[in-house]
């Protein structure tokens, strides 16, 4: 041997998810996210199609350009660390009332309620940012004050600031998407721990107000629900075939879904095809998918949200602080409850509002604001194992 | 584990209750997750054959198909009702919206897009019958810029439909129109009863005349297009579909060129009248018309309900066909009648000679020849060459009638006065021959001294000359002269001969069997004929100056039947040809026409002529079984 010669150090080699700082993913919950955009773009370019005959694939092409920004966007998320939005709460729920409040005040109406801000190339569907925001601005409003010893005023004090966003959005109206970011709220709330008492009381409470609000409204001529809101909320109990009724969608869901069986329709798949399905593309995808790919292939969306809450719920019990757990939760509370509403509504368990399938349902706003909540999620489970 | 780890910013008492409410949340989203797995197997694993068959089911949509209807041709095979097709606008009042506000809205932009007039769709609406999917034409032949613009916007049209539709057309105009008859919709009342089933709201059948007789045959079988249709019902897919099967074509008897010159001799006399020209042999109804006639074509363009009504009360009444529906007394016509009456039951004898003085006392009353004339000794062929009423007054003065018989009645009810002629066409009339107990039961009781009388013997007087309360149609009296001319066969007159398929195979033949053999010997019928034969051709005959010279041998009869106070008499002419051996039998009445030979004979002389010329160039070849339709 050489005597100048130095010893050899095996220096650690470094992979590529760790030079672009991405070691500590959550490897399992991307390739779940992964795998529902894809499969929603996949549906969507044999689902969406005739739309617009002479492009027929407008809806797939993009969908899958929002995804492949979303992603992007997640992966930069992901090595940001989530506890410095602690630190800006307050502008950051500022800044999602501003988004709802722009609406209302300037919004584009799509079929009579307005959720759309116009911009020069796109237009955006604040609400779906919103839902973040809340998540994130509520979490640590709601951290900041569990910390310290408090009653039942604190507790009213978080839930008016939780709900405030839900009241708004109803203004617009969009019912649906005010009623996720109310149970998002009271699941930030829970998870932050409000001792169940206070839940309980103002669970009543509020038990009483609504009903009271539904069956003495009529009475005094203030009716709380639009007609097609109660039409909607109520047609799920009662399909019928009348293409007037709102219960139309439900028959034609259902009946697409069901005449998938196990293995699906593939082209033969009329109800999408001959657009008896309607929002195919966007509320009803997971009738469509239903039918065109059977159980195998709507059973296989459900298995994936499965993966993905399953390794939410890994992150919330090793979030490194109960912070991120509260993030975590919120944002879980948000991807399941739509995701289940949705699906419940496709297959007629749940009523028809106007919630699309997080990460499938074709839309840029909903894509964006999952996959940026799935980048929160990524960054705690990273913060956690630092 | 979060336990173990314990991080520093949760405040000790939270520890233990945030795992618990993570695994609360962990259990609510498995157990909703689990739900959706189950109801997922339940619609597509458990359910999925249903569902699957009802998606089959959504969106299929059933045309139905008019069929052609068959072709009415003549004897030749000339085309007298065709088809064309048309694309008519039709609009279901019973698939209009509900909704007052979107019903008037959709009714608007139909106006305006189809541009009808607003009281005309109004009028439409309001005169549709309220049956559950009963179209309205609400206009004819619309062009293709409306076809379009209501196929593109089918969504904002519910309840209109644009079909295509077959029309009748009627090459040879009103030809024959009163026994072709016409189309129409089968009404919600036809609907319900038991020969109209596998019909639909909408069908087209034959409503009168020939189209309705042979509607069965016409009428062919609607077929039916299935598509599936997208969820704004536009047609994606043809499904099988049942081609509409064609009517069979259904040949007459008739020969357009005699019913053209029976037609224009009618009508160039200027008054209501009628004619029919008959083989005495079978009973083939060669050419038969009526005048005013009306135009068929008048039902197959839109129409109003004033319109309809403006024809019907049109002068002299152009929808009823009197050659079949016409009731008159005929007059002289009718003493060939009384004649073979006479001879078979012996009241007199052929070769008996009676004076003809110009009057007879009929038990106080005197009546008279017409003109005052008086023949002197004539026997039967004299009195019925010179049409001797005297001779036949006496006769009528010496028939027996009692009660519902009488010598002459049974005899005109044996040669089918009195009953329904058996065409196969609907409505033709049975006339009347009276008789004591009809006179009685009728006249009985009254105010008009005139008319309010029991039956006398007079009646019988004036029943053996065809005038009085008699009534007969033309389409009945030739069919009485065929009996003379084939020997005592009382045929079945009838239009159609047979019946062809869209493959040219004959389904049917109309050959009626003679309703009845009449027991005229042949020494009576030699004599009738011969007295008819003579009034024709021989000079002093009365009708000698129509056929004298004529090239066939005819047996004919002037009548001249009197209408009443101050209105020309009714000219009647029958005629039998040829003479040795008839295969015609030519019945033509003009009301008002003043007497026989004046200007029924004349009519009846230019279709004989007619006739004859068409034998002799083959065009009218009697069982020219060749010619199947082109």
């Amino acid at each position: 041997m050489e005597a100048g010669s130095r010893p050899l150090t095996i220096a650690p080699r470094r992979s590529l998810l760790a030079r672009l700082g991405l070691s500590e993913l959550d490897g399992v919950m991307l390739a779940a996210a992964a795998g529902l955009v894809a499969f929603g773009v996949f549906a969507l370019a044999t689902v969406g199609r005739h739309e617009f005959p002479d492009q027929p694939l407008y809806f797939a092409a993009r969908q899958g350009l929002y995804g492949a920004a979303g992603i992007a966007a997640m992966l930069l998320l992901a090595r940001f660390d989530y506890r410095r939005l602690r630190d800006i709460r307050v502008m950051v729920y500022a800044a999602m009332i501003a988004a709802i409040a722009v609406v209302l005040v300037g919004g584009a109406a799509v079929r009579g309620s307005q959720r759309w801000i116009e911009l020069p190339l796109l237009r955006i569907q604040p609400s779906e940012f919103a839902k973040l925001l809340l998540v994130v601005s509520l979490g640590a409003l709601a951290f900041e004050r569990v910390r310290r010893p408090h009653g039942l005023r604190r507790t009213l004090a978080l839930l008016a600031l939780g709900l405030g966003p839900a009241a708004l959005v109803l203004l617009q109206p969009d019912l649906g998407t005010a009623v996720v970011l109310a149970v998002v709220a009271v699941t930030v709330l829970y998870v932050a721990g409000i001792p169940w008492q206070h839940f309980a009381a103002i669970g009543l409470a509020g038990l009483a107000l609504t009903g009271g609000a539904l069956a003495l409204g009529p009475a005094v001529g203030l009716d709380p629900l639009r007609g097609y809101q109660e039409d909607r909320l109520t047609a799920f109990l009662h399909p019928s075939d009348d293409p007037a009724d709102a219960s139309y969608q439900v028959s034609q869901a259902l009946i697409a879904a069901g005449s998938g069986e196990v293995t699906g329709r593939g082209g033969a798949a009329t109800q999408s095809e001959l657009l008896f399905l309607p929002e195919r593309h966007t509320d009803f995808a997971f009738a469509a998918i239903g039918e065109r790919f059977g159980f195998l292939g709507a059973g296989f969306v459900l298995f994936l949200y499965a993966v993905l809450f399953w390794r939410a719920l890994r992150v919330m019990r090793s979030a490194g602080s109960h912070y991120g757990t509260i993030v975590a939760g919120g944002i879980l509370a948000m991807l399941g409850f739509q995701a289940i509403l949705n699906m419940g509504m496709n297959l007629g368990l749940t009523p028809v509002t106007g919630i699309p399938l997080p990460l499938v349902s074709y839309g840029g706003s909903s894509v964006l604001a999952t996959l940026l909540a799935l980048g929160v999620l990524q960054s705690i489970h990273a913060q956690s194992r630092l | 584990m979060y336990l173990q780890q314990r991080p520093e910013d949760i405040p000790p008492r939270l520890s233990s209750r945030v795992p618990i409410r993570i695994a609360v949340l962990g259990a609510v989203l498995a157990a909703a997750l689990a739900m959706i797995l189950f109801r997922l197997w339940s619609l597509q694993v458990l359910s999925g054959d249903h569902y699957r068959a009802l998606a089959r089911d959504n969106g299929i949509r059933e045309i139905r198909v008019q069929a052609p209807r068959g072709e009415i041709l003549d004897r030749n095979g000339r085309v007298l009702v065709s088809n064309r097709t048309m694309l008519a606008l039709e609009l279901v009042p019973s698939e209009l919206p509900d909704d007052r506000a979107t019903r008037r809205r959709e009714l608007a932009l139909l106006e305006r897009v189809a541009r009808i007039p607003h009281p005309v769709l109004r009028r439409k609406l309001r005169e549709a019958p309220r049956y559950t999917g009963y179209p309205v034409v609400l206009r004819q032949g619309i062009t293709r810029g409306m076809l379009f613009y209501l196929l593109e916007n089918q969504a904002r049209f519910p309840g209109v439909r644009v079909q295509r539709r077959y029309v009748r057309r009627y090459p040879r105009g009103s030809a024959a129109a009163h026994v072709l008859g016409i189309v129409g919709q089968v009404s919600p009342a036809q609907l319900e009863r038991p020969g109209f089933a596998g019909l639909a709201p909408g069908d087209v059948i034959g409503q009168s005349a020939l189209e309705y007789s042979y509607d069965r045959h016409l009428r062919g079988v609607p077929g039916d297009r299935r598509f599936r249709v997208d969820a704004l019902g536009r047609p994606r897919q043809q499904l099988r579909s049942r081609a509409a099967e064609p009517g069979d074509t259904l040949r007459l008897t008739l020969d357009s060129a005699l019913q053209a010159t029976g037609e224009e001799a009618l009508r160039s006399r200027g008054l209501p009248g009628a004619f029919v020209a008959m083989d005495p042999r079978t009973g083939a109804v060669l050419a038969i018309g009526s005048y005013p006639a009306y135009d068929p074509s008048f039902y197959t363009r839109p129409h109003t309900r004033a319109d309809y009504r403006a024809l019907e009360q049109r002068e002299g009444d152009p929808l009823v066909n009197r050659a079949a529906q016409g009731g008159y007394p005929t007059g002289s016509s009718f003493k060939p009648i009384t004649a073979t009456a006479a001879l078979e039951e012996g009241l007199i004898e052929p070769g008996t000679i009676f004076n003809d003085t110009g009057s007879l006392d009929i038990g106080g009353i005197v009546v008279h020849n017409a003109g005052g004339a008086a023949n002197g000794p004539v026997d039967m062929s004299d009195a019925l060459m010179v049409s001797s009423d005297v001779y036949f007054y006496d006769l009528g003065l010496r028939a027996r009638a009692r009660g519902r018989h009488g010598q002459i009645q049974d005899w005109a009810r044996r040669f089918g006065l009195g009953e329904r002629p058996g065409i196969d066409v609907p409505g033709a009339s049975p006339g009347l021959i009276p008789t004591p107990a009809w006179r009685n039961r009728v006249y009985r009781k009254g105010s008009n001294p005139y008319i309010d009388r029991p039956w006398t013997q007079g009646d019988n007087v004036n029943l053996a000359i065809g005038q009085g309360d008699v009534m007969v149609t033309p389409l009945q009296l030739a069919r009485a002269y065929a009996a003379i001319a084939n020997g005592g066969d009382l045929v079945m007159p009838h239009l159609a001969d047979r019946v062809i398929d869209a493959r040219g195979k004959v389904v049917e033949r109309i050959r009626p069997a003679p309703r009845r053999h009449l027991p005229i010997s042949r020494q009576t019928r030699s004599t009738v004929l011969d007295g008819m034969r003579r009034a024709a051709m021989e000079p002093g005959g009365t009708s000698y100056s129509v056929f004298g010279g004529f090239p066939v041998q005819v047996a004919g009869k002037t009548g001249t039947a009197e209408r009443g106070e101050g209105v020309p008499d009714q000219s009647w002419y029958g005629a039998i040809a040829p003479f040795e051996n008839p295969r015609i039998v030519v019945v033509a009445t003009v009301e008002r026409g003043g007497f026989g030979a004046e200007s029924a004979a004349p009519i009846a002389a230019q279709i004989l002529e007619e006739y004859f010329a068409l034998e002799e160039t083959g065009g009218t070849g009697n069982e020219a079984e060749g010619g199947e339709p082109e």
